[in-house]
């Protein structure tokens, strides 16, 4: 029935970390939602509808937040929302078996202004850890309507739509926030001296406080005026402050918060005003809340002991991720195989229909370009959707808050939090889902970082190379110990660049490591599997369409343009393959074709101009074009360097490439291109997800230079390092 | 007084001042640690971070951070 859905109702869901505010989210929307990021932040935003009658409510998932001050991106977004869409509702999601705390973040809600309907979730688990919550006795206190929920099991729902509604429709007696603020207003009543069931409830902040925010609330626009911003403005906010437009009006109110600042030297003003919150919070709960049984340690106690235990916790972190690890790659890698096969036969199939050998342009784009790129995209799919749902398992259970308790000891000396570890351990695997996996870290600061050093981390793309270059190189008895010489240089420099990164561009007080502990929970399947899907999609169409685009733009540049028939190739191209002045089109050989097809398009005129730069680090023209030609996905490093040689389709088991490079390069530069290869510029798809998950492209770009510089600084030094010890060079 | 580093495991403690800016005091108020507040040291293992109940919550705290924070 279109028409009857413009009734629409805008809901925003808030709440703190842990209360339950997704499940509640998910339980409402079902499927019916959409994730992206807020813009400019990195940020998951989800929206999603209900429909009930002739009514389409609309749903927002602000951030988890404690309160609304204005001190990471989370808050910034929820407490804008607020102000700036000003949502016909707002749901404010409380953890019945954190009633006080919680509160604290409902009495803000309440200032705003805005109707508020709040709901009491894990009403199971405050009964079980013996806690008797009264329902009416908090709503009547608070003046707003509360629904009992259990969310995981979708219990409640029903009559919370229904509330939802009633409050959007009818409006609830709004107790006197906004009126507060509003000269013509009656006096207010503040709770500690309420009447029940007045419908009026204020957090009375004391003879001391009023005054101050009558006057602030006096200079303040009325359409401005609510009590939340002369409270926010009276504990010198940055950005509210910065919202008043008449620079008269700023100048006072910062000259009456100055001089309440001053009323009372020895605390400071946000103290005294969250303390008086929480005056107001304990009065409310005074007879509302009662502890009918006392508890003994709970089972969360009780496993935490283990898994933070500080001999106990570190190996328990290991086997978990093992298992994660495992879970991603073990049970991904098969379904991988199964796609790209899948895909190299659709190739195949395609290629069948043009005469073997052909030149067509179509053909090339079709197999090549199109099939080749949208199989790139979707070989990753199995690892992302796997490592998604080891992920939604890991914050599900509550296990993620205790990892990064473990691991904090560690990160924290390179000024990381124990969060990174994750992503950093999911990049030995590959670099795009484990970019996405930094989406578990809260502070924009530490997912920033984590995301810039991530590629660092050897990628599973990167073993080709160096399966195929340390046995060229090295004797048998060394290769284990270089592989491990790469690992570790990557470790180590994602480590010292962390620390580097923390000191320089991400300067400023450490983001503080405060985290709740959220008891241990069993999640729900169906939560899960959402989870999983909705980031699963956020990826198939945001970096799909991207990865495509950048394969399809790689592939024009290693096909095109396509070389005139008397072109010659340059000199300096290996002579016992094609003879120096034979023109291309007197060539026959596919293999030689296909080099000196490379050696004229814009990968390898880049990889030319390259070789002035590439010189002093030992490269040569070929590596160049075998690194541009690699940009896509890094193993392709190996094929390009295969068509360069003209040893035709090779793979990193190729006796013969191996003998080509051995006879052209010293195992010094060997070890050079392999440091190269590891440190630079990583794949295209790294590049799409960093612009996507930074929300910039600034960040990527800067990701690509800064990789790239420090790739040749490090081969740089190696090789000049290498040839003062005596090492040989090319 | 004495920072927050100093209590024991298991031990109970009013917390008194929080030496700290504006963001440090603000993010622990919205958890419920302000100035008067009682807590309890569950985990403390001489180094890492903290773990204390505060409201019936647990909650994680740097070690810098308990540094700052005095307690009686």
């Amino acid at each position: 029935m279109p028409g009857t859905l413009d009734k629409t109702i805008t809901v925003a869901v808030a709440g703190n970390p842990n209360s339950g505010k997704t499940t509640i989210f998910n339980s409402l929307t079902g499927a019916h939602q959409h994730v992206g990021n807020y813009p400019g932040v990195t940020i998951e935003w989800k929206e999603g509808t209900v429909t009930r009658g002739d009514w389409s409510l609309k749903l927002f998932d602000l951030p988890g937040t404690y309160s609304l001050t204005a001190f990471s991106d989370e808050e910034l977004v929820a407490r804008d929302f607020l102000l700036n869409h000003k949502p016909d509702v707002v749901i404010d999601v409380v953890d019945a078996s954190n009633l006080e705390r919680n509160l604290f973040l409902t009495t803000e809600l309440l200032e705003i202004g805005l109707p508020v309907v709040v709901v009491l979730n894990m009403a199971d688990v405050a009964r079980d850890r013996g806690l008797r919550i009264d329902t009416n006795l908090l709503a009547r206190r608070l003046g707003v309507p509360v629904v009992s929920t259990v969310g995981n099991r979708g219990r409640g729902m029903d009559e919370l739509i229904a509330m939802v509604t009633k409050v959007a429709i009818h409006g609830v007696s709004l107790p006197g926030p906004v009126d507060l603020c509003r000269k013509s207003s009656p006096a207010p009543q503040f709770l500690t001296r309420l009447e029940e069931g007045s419908g009026k409830v204020q957090v009375d902040y004391g003879e001391l406080v009023e005054p101050y925010l009558a006057r602030i609330c006096a200079l303040l626009p009325a359409e401005d005026a609510s009590r939340w911003r002369a409270v926010k403005l009276l504990e010198q906010d940055p950005k509210v402050l910065e919202e008043i437009n008449d620079p008269e009006v700023r100048r006072e109110v910062s000259r009456i918060a100055e001089e309440f600042a001053a009323a009372d030297p020895d605390q400071t003003p946000d103290t005294i005003l969250a303390a008086k919150r929480y005056e107001t919070i304990h009065a409310l709960c005074d007879g509302t809340l009662s502890q009918v049984k006392e508890n003994g340690p709970t089972i969360s106690d009780r496993v935490d002991r283990w898994t933070m235990h500080p001999v106990w916790g570190v190996p328990i972190f290991l086997v978990l991720m093992y298992a994660a690890f495992t879970m991603t790659f073990g049970l991904g890698n098969p379904i991988m195989d199964l796609i790209d096969r899948g895909f190299t036969a659709l190739g195949g199939f395609i290629d069948g229909f043009w005469p073997a050998g052909s030149a067509s342009p179509l053909r090339s784009l079709l197999v090549d370009g199109i099939i080749g790129g949208v199989g790139g995209v979707l070989v990753f799919l199995p690892n992302i959707v796997l490592l998604f749902l080891a992920i939604a398992i890991l914050e599900g259970t509550g296990y993620m808050a205790r990892a990064a308790f473990v691991m904090d000891r560690f990160m924290s000396k390179v000024g990381l939090h124990g969060k990174s570890f994750i992503p950093l351990l999911i990049g030995f695997g590959c670099t795009v889902p484990a970019i996405m996996a930094t989406r578990t870290l809260e502070s924009r600061r530490d997912r920033l970082i984590t995301i810039m050093v991530l590629p660092l981390m050897s990628c599973g793309a990167r073993l080709p190379i160096y399966a195929l270059m340390i046995p060229a190189f090295f004797p048998a008895k060394w290769h284990g110990p270089v592989l491990w010489i790469i690992y570790v240089t990557g470790i180590v420099l994602a480590l010292v660049g962390a620390r580097l990164l923390r000191a320089t561009l991400f300067k400023g007080d450490n983001t503080p490591f405060v985290m709740e502990l959220p008891p241990y929970r069993m999640p729900t399947v169906r939560s899960l599997l959402m989870q999983m899907w909705t980031r699963a999609k956020l990826y198939l169409r945001k970096a799909g369409t991207v990865i495509l685009g950048a394969a399809i733009i790689m592939w024009f540049l290693t096909f095109y343009p396509k070389p005139p028939a008397d072109y010659v190739v340059p000199a300096g191209f290996d002579k016992t393959t094609i003879a120096a002045d034979t023109h291309f089109g007197e060539l026959k050989d596919p293999v030689q074709i296909q080099s000196a097809e490379l050696s004229y398009s814009i990968a390898g005129r880049v990889g030319r101009a390259l070789e002035k730069v590439l010189k002093p680090v030992g490269f040569d023209w070929r590596v160049g074009t075998a690194l541009v030609g690699a940009l896509p996905a890094k193993e392709l490093f190996v094929a390009q360097m295969g068509i360069v040689f003209a040893v035709g389709q090779a793979d990193e088991t190729s006796e013969v490439l191996r003998t080509r490079l051995r006879e052209r390069y010293s195992p010094l530069v060997g070890f050079c291109i392999m440091l190269f290869t590891l440190i630079s510029t990583p794949c295209i798809a790294t590049f799409a997800i960093t612009r996507q998950e930074t929300g910039s492209l600034k960040w990527a770009v800067a990701q690509n230079l800064g990789l790239t510089t420090l790739a040749w600084i490090v081969a740089f030094l190696v090789y000049h390092g290498g040839l003062l010890l005596g090492l040989g060079g090319a | 007084m004495m920072p927050l580093t100093k209590v024991q495991e298991g031990a109970k403690a009013i917390l008194r001042v929080v030496d700290g800016g504006q963001e440090l005091r603000g993010r622990l108020a919205s958890l419920g640690l302000l100035p008067g507040t009682e807590l309890e040291v569950i985990r403390n293992s001489g180094h890492g971070p903290f773990v204390i109940a505060v409201k019936g919550s647990r909650v994680v705290i740097g070690r810098g951070m308990a540094s700052r924070m005095e307690v009686e």
